[in-house]
């Protein structure tokens, strides 16, 4: 019964948001800054996180294909592949519901207890579309750049690693991420990457836009923001993967 | 002119508001008093429509705002002007931005025309000059002077303050009273404050509703309140020790 009530008033939020803006030079704005805030300072974080991944995911395959049955060039095939499939959308989009989601959460909940939501509505502002639409438009317009970036730098960070450490030379690394290459990875991957920047954004505002109480429900609410969006990311996850993939 | 009727309101099952029928009068400002958690609060809400009520009606210039339509509510809504009790300014944005940000989302003009308004408003409140402050780097008095100065930027009709005194010293909530009454006048508007601050009553009180336990218990005008017979009144009116040393002087 609470889970359909929340599904409820989540669905009858996110129509708000929806709804016609009142000014659009305003939102286009807003969506400006939202892209900054939201993308743009993100890209930090998840060009530090790709390097890092891209570099364990070459080191752990090589440990673990130590034969020569497995010819050299498969450890940058496998990376590759990892990091295409899973890690640039949906391990990204895990590590930005902890980021972006906390901030969003945070803000509109910090403006919700501060009577902030009450002053936009009393101004007869649709104070849904107002704070949640540029928020979701700027990550969702932004998320394929995030994961492309990903990509980059994960497969860049496996070739450091992976040459530095002297597991796969050169040659055998870049031929393993050329070898049997699809395409449509990439567009299945920034397919995912889309839809895990509306959920990220949605269920997001959506705790913060419901918070009462204090600074402590405040906190609660963002918590509650990583940790519901990084559920439905996994469910997501598993849906598409069956959908774009079978 | 604001009409309240037969509101009745309650929160899981416990009534807070109960049958309060009120007439708030244009050009003047009308009082809610009453004790903390005497509901004045719910039905400040519940006039503005932040609140459902349960049943009952309310009218704006003869208009049912309780059956209208979103987007007509959204319109009445535009002629609002409100001061909540901490401010309620937009932390991102800055005094001018947050005095401008009506006229932004609901006005044609030009940057030059939004300007002149924006410091006539902030002149309005002695507010001059300070454009390019955050509300982080204002006081408390200073964040009530720019949510006053943002209230009147269009030109409200109506103008609600939710304790527009509360965390401010004397001084400086007698500045803010007087302030509400003078753009009350010079704006021709319905104003209604919601307090439990004494001096304000006495200051600008010019018609008064006292609300007990959810009920209308006494209306009158700020000069009728210290004469008054009713015993909750009395309580509410007298209840420091030095107040009612000053009654008794000046019964004597």
């Amino acid at each position: 019964m609470t889970l359909l009530h929340h599904i409820g008033r989540y669905t009858l939020l996110i129509k708000r948001a929806f709804a016609r803006p009142e000014k659009h030079s305003i939102y286009y704005m807003r969506l400006i800054r939202e892209m900054e805030v939201l993308g743009i300072n993100s890209t930090g974080i998840v060009a530090i996180i790709s390097f890092f991944m891209g570099a364990v995911i070459t080191i752990q395959t090589a440990y673990n294909t130590e034969s020569p049955l497995f010819p050299s060039y498969l450890i940058g095939l496998a990376a590759r592949d990892s990091i295409l499939l899973e890690f640039s959308s949906t391990i990204v989009a895990l590590i930005l519901a902890g980021k972006v989601g906390s901030n969003i959460a945070s803000e509109i909940g910090t403006m919700r207890v501060t009577e902030q939501i009450d002053a936009l509505e009393i101004m007869g502002v649709n104070s849904a579309g107002y704070l949640i639409l540029p928020k979701i438009i700027a990550l969702m317009i932004l998320a394929p750049f995030l994961s492309i970036l990903s990509m980059v730098i994960g497969i860049f960070g496996g070739w450091i690693a992976g040459t530095t450490v002297g597991v796969v030379t050169t040659p055998d690394y870049v031929y393993g991420i050329q070898y049997a290459f699809i395409p449509y990875y990439i567009t299945y991957s920034l397919i995912k990457s889309v839809v895990f920047a509306f959920i990220i954004t949605s269920v997001s505002s959506y705790h913060g836009y419901y918070t009462r109480g204090g600074a402590l429900e405040v906190g609660r609410s963002s918590t509650m923001a990583v940790v519901h969006s990084s559920v439905v990311i996994l469910l997501f996850n598993l849906i598409l993967t069956q959908l774009l993939l079978s | 002119m604001i009409e309240v009727r037969d509101i009745n309101k309650s929160f899981d099952g416990q009534q807070v508001l109960h049958d309060i029928s009120i007439n708030f009068e244009h050009g003047k400002t009308n009082l809610i008093i009453g004790k903390s958690g005497s509901g004045k609060t719910v039905l400040l809400k519940c006039i503005i429509g932040l609140l459902e009520v349960d049943s009952g009606d309310i009218f704006y210039s003869g208009q049912c705002f309780t059956t209208m339509g979103q987007k007509e509510k959204k319109q009445i809504r535009q002629k609002f002007g409100m001061l909540f009790q901490g401010a309620a300014l937009f932390d991102s944005l800055s005094v001018e931005e947050n005095v401008r940000f009506k006229l932004d989302m609901f006005t044609g003009m030009s940057n030059a025309e939004k300007k002149e308004r924006v410091n006539f408003c902030l002149t309005r409140v002695d507010l001059e000059g300070k454009n390019k402050l955050y509300p982080s780097e204002l006081s408390g008095g200073m964040k009530k002077r720019v949510a006053i100065a943002r209230a009147i930027v269009l030109n409200p009709r109506y103008l609600f303050c939710d304790e527009p005194n509360s965390g401010l010293d004397p001084q400086t909530a007698i500045l803010i009273d007087k302030l509400i009454k003078d753009i009350t006048e010079e704006f021709n508007m319905t104003t209604i404050v919601n307090t439990h601050d004494l001096n304000s009553v006495m200051e600008i009180g010019e018609k008064v509703v006292f609300i007990h336990e959810g009920w209308k218990w006494w209306e009158g005008t700020n000069k009728e309140i210290l004469e008054t017979e009713n015993n909750e009144l009395n309580d509410f009116v007298f209840a420091t020790r030095l107040v009612k040393q000053l009654k008794n002087i000046d019964e004597i």
